[in-house]
């Protein structure tokens, strides 16, 4: 088990308890994330939790989006401009990206869930992806907390559809109230493949919806999430029945997990 | 007569083996009773063996009985299980110095020598094969558990007093290693007297052979060997169809007799933690006083505890119903699609360590249902005359 040294160079709030961070290899770098890939992400001392790569920019900085919800992810969180954090990977399935080749793709997203997301939507509305079509329903708990809203703009510049619903809206909230799915119903949208991350039930109402609009389960892709200590197969904490979702997931097929999560406790 | 395979005196010979192993730079683990139960731990000398131990086991019963007769094996396993050598119950992975700005990994040092494993069973060969394919699996082998596994020379015995409990025959296996030995042992008691055969099962195992006192065997000690395993094979009652499990426990997950094992069981950990291929661990983070130094350790963890499904503020699996069912199904059913291999082997340890009592193959058929699993049972044929 080796842990590679990065270094932080920027830290931007882009939520309540939440940071973007940026990363740059203190020596040798790890292999580059595919985009829906997560890193074990190590602060010293305290401890190491999966993370999704949520951007690379500049020629090798990498992005990660952290919430602070326990002991180490808060630690993260509190990382400074030139600390430096430990991470191995990447691990664990990517999005199919080329499963999208033109295509009609939608792409929805439920609160953090944005992050796994964003690497795979920059290869789209960068045009490296080859869709045909990307529509991209956001759902947030309320305006401010909206994840990367600087780039949206240029995301619907590029061709997206980009539709933004928030649970809670404020008085200067002039989109949508309700949940992405709802939003999805509400639509008339076609899309051939989809992508869903977001909490657990959120990507079940949402998948379910998609099957319903008539689309396969087998283009139908989420990002499941258990509890995990080491991202190799070796601590058996990620198990999904027969799934070991560090490396049979994060991202699977709707068909392959639509049933596993019908029971609770699994 | 033949010539691969030879006679040892089951004192003098043993001792030979020992001292063989040690002589090629083996540290030997071998069984010891103590306090009352089989423990594998360093052997020097052959009289610190078990000789006419017997066990009795049973759900949640284990009874150890010393009489005057000769047998070296005429016991079955304990709670201990050779994991614990080639996967610690606790040890150090990565070690980290906080230098300046940055920091150095250490990887803990090498066992200084190979391990000798001298008297593993056929539930229990199969269950080093079976962690093999968790630990060694091809993206992230586990460098130190290769290393240890890798060198260890396996000494196999041939079950000749199974216990009400074993039911490898069930699982594909036993009473006989058939491969995963360098060496295989056999004790013979019959008319020409108290002796082991040995037989090599690999190129070391010739060669350590080769330096053992012994007489070569002849083709009625053979024949011998054959009844002893014979004599095994038929108290050895099939009592689940292995291989269809898989298919059998799908879509249980809803069945009411969850809730039933949960009224009894309490939730302990014992059965994983007895398990020869229980595998689940936790991975935690320590630093030194100065704060300059981290060390991680890989412990041994339970399904059955909370945290282990920890998400996101709570317990996934937060009932026992739902973690007995994760475990039970883990074992006899979705391990195989996870590994390509069964996840248990039938040694019977969780059932004679539980201390409710809980029967791992009685849950397995109530919720299979008796009928069926009646229907499906063959009896397997797993005796192999030996080579
Ligand atoms: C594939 C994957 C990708 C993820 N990507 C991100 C991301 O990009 N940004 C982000 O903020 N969070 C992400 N998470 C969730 C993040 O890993 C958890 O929030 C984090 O593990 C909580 O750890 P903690 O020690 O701070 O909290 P505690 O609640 O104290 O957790 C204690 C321990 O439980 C385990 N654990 C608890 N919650 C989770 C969880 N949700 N997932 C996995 N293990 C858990 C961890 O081992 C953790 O160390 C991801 C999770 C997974 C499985
Ligand atoms: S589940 Fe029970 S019978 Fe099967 S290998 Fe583990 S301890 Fe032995
Ligand atoms: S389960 Fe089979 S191989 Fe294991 S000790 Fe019992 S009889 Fe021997
Ligand atoms: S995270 Fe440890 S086995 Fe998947």
């Amino acid at each position: 088990m080796q842990i590679v040294p990065y270094r932080v160079v920027s830290r931007v709030v882009v939520g309540p308890a939440t940071v973007t961070l940026g990363l740059v290899p203190v020596a040798q770098a790890c292999v580059t994330a595919a985009p829906g890939q997560f890193m074990m992400v190590w602060c010293f001392g305290i401890g190491e939790i999966p993370i999704s790569v949520s951007g690379i920019v500049n020629g090798g900085v990498i992005e990660i989006t952290v919430r602070a919800v326990g002991a180490t992810s808060a630690a993260i969180v509190d990382a400074g401009v030139a600390d430096v954090l430990g991470m191995r990977g990447p691990y664990g399935t990517a999005w199919p990206m080329g499963a999208v080749v033109g295509r009609d793709v939608i792409v929805m997203a439920g609160g953090l869930g944005l992050a796994p997301l964003r690497l795979a939507i920059e290869s789209m509305v960068s045009g490296r992806a080859g869709q045909r079509s990307l529509t991209l329903l956001i759902g947030a708990r309320e305006p401010a907390q909206v994840l990367y809203a600087e780039q949206l703009p240029a995301w619907r510049s590029a061709g997206a559809d980009v539709r933004v619903t928030v649970d809670v809206g404020d008085s200067a909230w002039h989109g949508p109230v309700g949940t992405a799915t709802a939003v999805f119903e509400r639509m008339s949208v076609r899309a051939d493949v989809a992508f869903v991350c977001g909490p657990e039930m959120m990507m079940v109402s949402a998948a379910q919806a998609l099957v319903r609009a008539g689309m396969s389960p087998a283009q139908v892709f989420v990002s499941m999430e258990r509890n995990m200590h080491c991202g190799i197969g070796h601590c058996g904490r990620c198990q999904l029945g027969p799934l070991m979702l560090c490396r049979d997931g994060a991202v699977v097929p709707w068909e392959m997990v639509s049933e596993l999560v019908q029971v609770s406790g699994r | 007569m033949s010539s691969d395979a030879v006679i040892l005196d089951p004192r003098s010979g043993m001792q030979a083996l020992i001292d063989a192993l040690d002589t090629a730079g083996y540290r030997v683990l071998g069984p010891v009773l103590r306090d009352g139960v089989i423990v594998y731990d360093d052997v020097v000398s052959e009289s610190a063996m078990p000789t006419g131990v017997r066990v009795e086991q049973g759900a949640g019963r284990w009874r150890v009985f010393q009489d005057a007769r000769p047998e070296r094996f005429s016991w079955t396993p304990g709670a201990d299980s050779w994991k614990r050598f080639v996967f610690p119950a606790r040890s150090e992975v990565l070690r980290i110095r906080r230098t300046d700005g940055s920091w150095t990994t250490g990887q803990p040092a090498a066992p200084d020598r190979p391990l000798a494993l001298l008297g593993a069973r056929d539930c229990e060969v199969r269950a080093l094969g079976v962690l093999d394919t968790v630990m060694l699996g091809p993206n992230h082998p586990d460098a130190r558990y290769a290393q240890r596994r890798a060198d260890a020379f396996v000494v196999a015995v041939t079950c000749g007093e199974p216990s009400s409990t074993c039911w490898c025959t069930s699982m594909g296996g036993g009473p006989q290693p058939h491969d995963g030995f360098d060496l295989r042992i056999t004790e013979l008691s019959d008319h020409a007297g108290h002796r082991l055969l040995v037989q090599p099962g690999s190129d070391r195992g010739e060669q350590i052979m080769a330096v053992l006192p012994g007489s070569d065997a002849h083709n009625a000690d053979i024949d011998s060997a054959a009844h002893v395993v014979q004599r095994s094979v038929d108290r050895l009652p099939v009592r689940l169809p292995g291989a269809e499990l898989p298919a059998l426990l799908a879509g249980s997950e809803l069945h009411p007799h969850w809730d039933d094992v949960a009224a009894r069981c309490l939730s302990c950990s014992n059965c994983t933690m007895v398990c020869p291929t229980c595998f689940c661990s936790s991975f935690s983070d320590h630093t030194s006083l100065d704060n300059d130094e981290a060390f991680r350790t890989q412990e041994w963890a339970s399904c059955f505890q909370l945290d282990h499904s920890y998400l996101g503020g709570r317990p996934v699996r937060a009932t026992t119903a739902q973690r007995y069912r994760q475990w039970l199904t883990h074992k006899l059913q979705t391990w195989t699609a996870q590994m390509g291999t069964t996840g248990c082997v039938g040694c019977g340890r969780c059932t004679t360590w539980c201390p409710a009592g809980i029967d791992i193959i009685e849950e397995a058929r109530a919720v299979i249902g008796s009928q069926m699993v009646a229907a499906r049972l063959q009896p397997v044929d797993v005796y192999v005359h030996p080579r």
